[in-house]
């Protein structure tokens, strides 16, 4: 039984797991044992894929085009670590390379989590066994950036001014209380690796501000020239102000983009991956004001 | 020759001394000498300087045990010892202590003074509630497993609802006493350690997420500095564990140097730090986002250069989303907090702290905190104190060794702000009182400014107030500073608001000016704290301004001619704080007053301070507090001198008496003082006493004699009777002298078998037989009565030793009775060994009649017949140790005392001395040295050629 003490595991050679096309993917497998054993053939596998996914509301829809949300293969490449043997007791590391190239006119997108679009990049160490072992196997993720930007990222800033009289759908605008809220976002061309920056000032409020809030939204389309679903779900909501501010003093816009749920803005015939913030105001009588910015996040 | 009567040895006492006087020798440097070790001085200096080439550190150890106490000074005291070690030992937190200590000084008052400040203020008896939201923490949670991903979405909520209850099982407390709350929170900082200790770093951080959350919450606000307090302690947990965390993390292979860079940090490292800041940037809630942040703000110098030069003044930004400007205010005191101990040199963001302060500074008007206080009921005075802790600490950090300039524009800027009452407070708190002092005519000013309503004013004289007392305002403004101080104080209605600030202004008046104005001072509180008995709820603050008083009048003639010191007495009617104010003038009395003094202003009023302590001893007092009251009192009857006026001197001494009845040892001391002040007069008179001095003296005596018998402890009786007795023969008073010896000789049989010496029972026969021996030293001198017989007094302390109740199988008596021969030895000497000047013994008296010698050896010879009566007892009894021990102290007074020369005595001698030896257990060393003398006594001829005129 001394076999079950055995642990795999991949070590990557890069603490935050980060690589690019082109680069190689280096790193070793570790095998924990305490006695020598025997095993069938360790291999390795590198894999990347876009997984898309239809939103339930959308799936009766689109039924047609069910083909088009299989998984898409951005990269795939698989080697055999050791053959059938032994290895002895002890820590054994067993080095591998990948090197990250894709073939034809493929991309490696950036990685990316979020709900109807996933883009995931994994290694698989297999290790087979004796029909009496179960056979081992470790999944490891690891993170791909896309190549920078050559283009200037030259920063826009975008003011805006939200009174009762700039908000659409709204029915009684009549009813709204008075306020006026003044503020800027220093780009809405961000790079990923910057936070999002601004200030907002709350020059009057008939009624006091409860919270003030940035809200980072997802705009996830998938789809191709037939049809496409397109939704827009919020990563994450940042409060920047909580409770009566005072007035005419400029309040800070600082959001950090989360690693791997954000990635650059990103579109391709099959899907498209953008994202938005909305500046939210929550009154205290509980309105909801939102203004909305789209983003086009790039790396540099 | 002497008579044939004659048994005692003739004595040339002069030719004796002579013989017997050792050889003056003088010591030299290097030599041994018992006294030594205990020399101090500069030996070492010298002695190393003549060794010369010798080690240093060997001569230093040799005298090392120079004296004890001087060593224990040196520095290396225990106490100051175990300070500086736990000053190291302050946790990792300071791996680069030494680049701080450049900026930040030992004369910046720490946080933990301010901690236990704050919690000792800020207290409420409402009761506290710990409610835990069920938001979600961070926008994003359990996504980040990619293995998790294909979870529905079902499952994973209740997943973390699952994770959410083990964390803190109950969501909502109630009702929570101050104390409750304090331990609830505690726990937290348990579970938070417990949750790092076991790799939960993201239960952890919910931990600390959670709990900042708390500071949101303003209900109960007047517990609001104090909360802060409480919960600022967990992040600072949480700062140290993240720090330290990944702090080892690079101290593989080895440590981190003190003053590592960046490049020293490996990824790993540098990864778990970034997820650290990813995690927390992600915090959906401001105020938690702020505070954890703010927490582990060290921790950016693992990330990069600038790390914390770039995040404080972001976080002093963001710190204007708080609406609430309490909340704001307390977070921005932390902040300062954090940066003051990670990057003093950074005094920007603290100017900016400020200032941001300032600019929202009219949101402590706003409607919704109006409505707040409304709602609990809390005044706008009140509120406006609990800002006075963070801005004070704001302020005091922005001070801290801050130029002159800066200061000058923070006055300006507050200024702009209409002399804002609780800005102003706080910066005279906070600046350096030097500063604060210097300016006080314009900071009277600013405080006569400032608008009435809110913040009371005099708390603001109460803070400039505080800076005066340790800094001195010029010369010139003193007075008015105290005129214009003083006009606000006294209008205060509220007793206690009065007496806290009036307080603070006596150390002022104090310090420069003279009795006059520390007089009117005390008239103005007493007029203040009188009507209903308003005192009584005041004594800490008024022992508080005794204190202050002693601490600068030390010429009691001054003190004591202020009109309104001894009224201001009066008001401390609680006896154990009456007593604890008498004492501690006294101290203070004891210690300063060095001369002497007759002074009738002094003499009053400590008679009155030092009664007052006595009448609070009753039945139920304590040894140790009835000995130290005693010490006190004794020291002040030391202190009173009339100089030549003895009996101005004497009169006090009875008055003191009737006033100090219950205190024994006063009783003893004055019997002391009365003795000396006899042998005084004596000294003055050059021992011939005039028909008036001789009448002054025999009242002391007769003083001494009323008093003696009021005392319980008999030993204190028998000695002072003894001592009196002395006295007054030393003085002529003979029958005054026959009375003490005769009442402590009728007291002996009283003396009971055993007595208690500190509280432990103990025999009392040592103490007797050291006593009788005394006794029978100071009978030589003392002439009969000329109505009595003979050895009148001898014979009477011979007889009741002879019918005291000795311990059974005591020797006592019997030696009592060897320790008599000498006596009659001596007495039966032509010329006595001493004699008293103006006193005729009874050498003179008797001038050697044989009839008198005749009663000394018949006397002589009974006691010898009882010793040997009683020789013969011990052996019958097999108490043969006894037995040798006696026979051979008897051996030993025969030796020296008698006339061997008659050869019954000499064959007693001779037989004594076997009877010693006969069972061996006569100490060798001692017998040894007196074996020639025994064999010279078998030659008698010899013995009489060398040893008689």
């Amino acid at each position: 039984m001394s076999e079950m003490s055995v642990t795999l595991d991949i070590r990557l050679k890069r603490a935050n797991k980060v690589y690019h096309e082109g680069e190689v993917l280096a790193g070793v497998i570790l095998l924990v044992c305490k006695e020598a054993m025997q095993h069938h053939g360790i291999s390795l596998s590198m894999e990347g894929l876009v997984n898309l996914q239809l939103s339930s509301k959308s799936v009766g829809v689109f039924e047609a085009f069910y083909n088009s949300v299989k998984p898409i293969q951005l990269i795939s490449s698989n080697i055999e670590v050791a053959k059938a043997g032994k290895i002895p007791g002890g820590k054994t590391e067993i080095p591998f390379e990948f090197p990250l190239n894709t073939k034809g006119n493929k991309v490696l997108y950036e990685t990316y989590h979020g709900v109807f679009v996933n883009i995931q990049y994994t290694l698989r160490c297999d290790m087979k066994r004796s029909l009496l072992a179960k056979d081992l196997s470790r999944n490891c993720e690891f993170i791909v950036h896309c190549q920078p930007q050559k283009a200037k990222v030259v920063p826009t800033p975008v003011k805006f001014t939200i009174t009762p009289d700039t908000l659409q759908n709204t029915r009684e605008r009549s009813l709204l209380p008075k306020f006026l809220v003044r503020g800027h976002l220093d780009a809405t061309n961000c790079v990923i690796s910057q936070p999002l920056t601004g200030e907002v000032v709350v020059e009057n409020s008939d009624v006091p501000i409860k919270s003030i809030e940035l809200q980072l939204v997802r705009v996830e389309t998938c789809g191709c020239a037939e049809g496409y679903a397109r939704d827009a779900t919020e990563i994450q909501n940042i409060q920047i102000a909580e409770g009566d501010v005072c007035h005419g003093l400029p309040i800070p816009i600082y959001m950090v983009f989360p690693r791997l749920f954000t990635c650059p803005t990103l579109e391709t015939t099959n899907f498209k991956v953008e994202f938005e913030v909305n500046v939210v105001l929550v009154l205290h009588d509980d309105h909801l004001i939102t203004e909305n910015f789209p983003l086009k996040l790039c790396r540099i | 020759m002497h008579s044939q009567y004659q048994r005692s040895r003739g004595r040339n006492y002069e030719a004796e001394l002579q013989r017997c006087r050792p050889e003056a020798a003088l010591v030299e440097f290097g030599d041994y000498h018992p006294l030594k070790s205990i020399m101090v001085t500069d030996t070492k200096t010298r002695r190393g300087a003549r060794k010369g080439s010798t080690s240093s550190s060997s001569s230093s150890s040799s005298s090392a045990p120079l004296d004890p106490l001087s060593s224990m000074l040196d520095g290396t005291d225990p106490l100051s010892m175990f300070a500086a070690a736990s000053a190291t030992e302050t946790p990792a937190m300071s791996h680069s202590k030494e680049k701080e200590e450049e900026v930040v000084g030992p004369d910046f008052e720490s946080w933990s003074l301010k901690r236990g400040e704050i919690l000792a203020r800020f207290t409420t008896t409402e009761k506290l509630s710990i409610v835990s939201r069920r938001d979600k923490l961070f926008c994003y949670s359990k996504l980040k497993d990619p293995g998790s991903s294909a979870v529905s979405e079902k499952v994973r909520t209740r997943l973390e609802e699952l994770d959410d209850l083990e964390e803190g099982s109950q969501r909502e407390l109630l009702n929570l006493s101050q104390q409750d709350y304090a331990n609830r929170i505690e726990e937290l900082n348990q579970s938070l350690k417990e949750a790092w200790a076991s790799d939960q770093k993201v239960k952890a951080l919910k931990i600390v997420i959670q709990c900042s959350k708390l500071l949101s919450d303003t209900s109960v606000i007047q517990f609001y500095p104090s909360k802060f307090v409480l919960i600022t302690d967990i992040l600072d947990t949480f700062g140290r564990l993240v720090y330290d965390r990944i702090w080892t993390m690079c101290s593989d292979p080895r440590p981190l140097p003190d003053s590592f860079t960046v490049d020293d940090v490996n990824d790993t490292a540098k990864e778990t730090c970034l997820n650290w800041f990813f995690k927390i940037a992600s915090i959906r809630e401001l105020l938690p986002r702020l505070y954890v942040e703010a927490a582990i703000l060290k921790c950016n110098c693992f990330l990069n250069k600038c790390g914390i030069q770039e995040t404080l003044p972001r976080l002093t930004a963001m710190i204007r989303g708080i609406g609430d400007p309490l909340v704001a205010a307390y977070t921005r005191a932390y902040l300062c907090r954090v940066g003051m101990e990670v990057a003093p040199h950074l005094k920007d963001s603290l100017n900016r702290n400020f200032f941001d302060l300032l600019g929202s500074f009219r949101q402590i008007s706003s409607e919704s905190v109006q409505n707040q206080l409304v709602l609990q009921r809390v005044e706008v005075p009140e509120y406006l104190t609990l800002y006075s802790p963070a801005i004070s600490w704001i302020l005091q950090c922005i001070a801290y060794r801050a130029p002159e300039p800066l200061l000058t524009e923070m006055m300006e800027r507050c200024k702009k702000l209409g002399n804002n009452a609780l800005l102003l407070n706080s910066v005279m708190r906070a600046f350096r009182p030097e500063f604060v002092a210097g300016r006080a005519t314009d900071f009277i000013g600013m405080i006569k400014d400032c608008d009435e309503a809110g913040f009371p004013k005099h708390l603001l004289f109460g803070s400039l107030g505080r800076s005066v007392a340790c800094a001195d305002p010029p010369e010139s403004e003193r007075l008015t500073i105290l005129n214009e101080a003083w006009k606000v104080v006294t209008k205060v209605r509220s007793p206690q608001d009065y007496i806290n600030c009036a307080e603070i202004w006596v150390e002022f008046t104090c310090r420069h000016f003279s009795k006059r104005e520390v007089n009117t001072v005390l008239a103005d509180i007493i007029k203040h704290m009188t009507p209903d008995r308003a005192f009584e709820d005041a004594y800490p603050q008024l022992q508080s301004v005794i204190r202050k008083i002693l601490t600068y009048f030390h010429d009691f003639s001054v003190l004591f001619s202020m009109e309104r010191f001894l009224p201001f007495l009066d008001m401390f009617q609680k006896d154990s704080v009456r007593v604890e104010v008498c004492r501690s003038i006294m101290e203070v009395f004891i210690k300063h007053q060095v001369e002497p003094t007759r002074d009738p202003v002094i003499l009053n009023a400590m008679l009155h301070i030092c009664k007052t302590m006595h009448d609070s001893v009753n039945a139920l007092t304590v040894e140790d507090e009835k000995r130290s009251l005693a010490l006190l009192i004794i020291g002040f009857i030391r202190m009173v001198c009339f100089g030549r006026d003895f009996e101005q001197q004497l009169s006090f001494c009875v008055e003191a008496r009737a006033t100090f009845c219950n205190l024994e040892s006063v009783m003893v001391q004055l019997i002391h003082t009365v003795n000396q002040l006899a042998m005084e007069t004596s000294r003055v008179m050059r021992g011939s006493h005039s028909r008036k001095t001789a009448a002054f003296v025999r009242a002391c005596a007769a003083y001494s004699f009323i008093t003696i018998p009021s005392l319980s402890s008999i030993f204190s009786r028998l000695s002072l009777y003894l001592l009196s007795g002395q006295v007054a023969l030393a003085n002529q008073c003979l029958s005054q002298a026959d009375a003490f010896l005769k009442a402590a000789v009728s007291l002996l049989p009283e003396v009971p078998r055993s007595i208690s010496v500190e509280g432990k029972l103990r025999a009392s026969e040592s103490f007797l037989l050291d006593f009788i021996n005394n006794f029978l030293a100071t009978l030589l001198v003392v002439p009969d009565h000329p109505e009595h017989g003979v050895l009148y007094l001898v014979r009477g302390l011979l007889n009741m030793i002879q019918d005291y109740t000795w311990e059974d199988n005591s020797d006592a008596k019997v030696r009592v009775y060897v320790s008599a021969l000498p006596l009659l030895a001596a007495m039966s000497q032509e010329t006595y060994l001493y004699s008293i000047p103006k006193v005729d013994s009874n050498e003179t008296l008797y001038g050697g009649d044989p009839k008198f010698l005749l009663e000394i050896n018949k006397l002589s010879e009974t006691l010898i017949g009882q010793v040997l009566d009683h020789l013969k007892g011990l052996g019958r009894d097999e108490a043969t140790r006894r037995q040798g021990a006696l026979a051979f102290s008897l051996f030993g007074v025969l030796l020296a005392h008698g006339d061997l020369r008659n050869n019954k005595l000499s064959q007693l001698a001779v037989n004594l001395w076997n009877l010693s030896h006969k069972h061996g257990y006569c100490e060798t060393r001692v017998s040894v040295s007196s074996q020639p003398i025994s064999q010279k006594i078998r030659k008698p001829d010899m013995f009489s050629l060398t040893f008689t005129k």
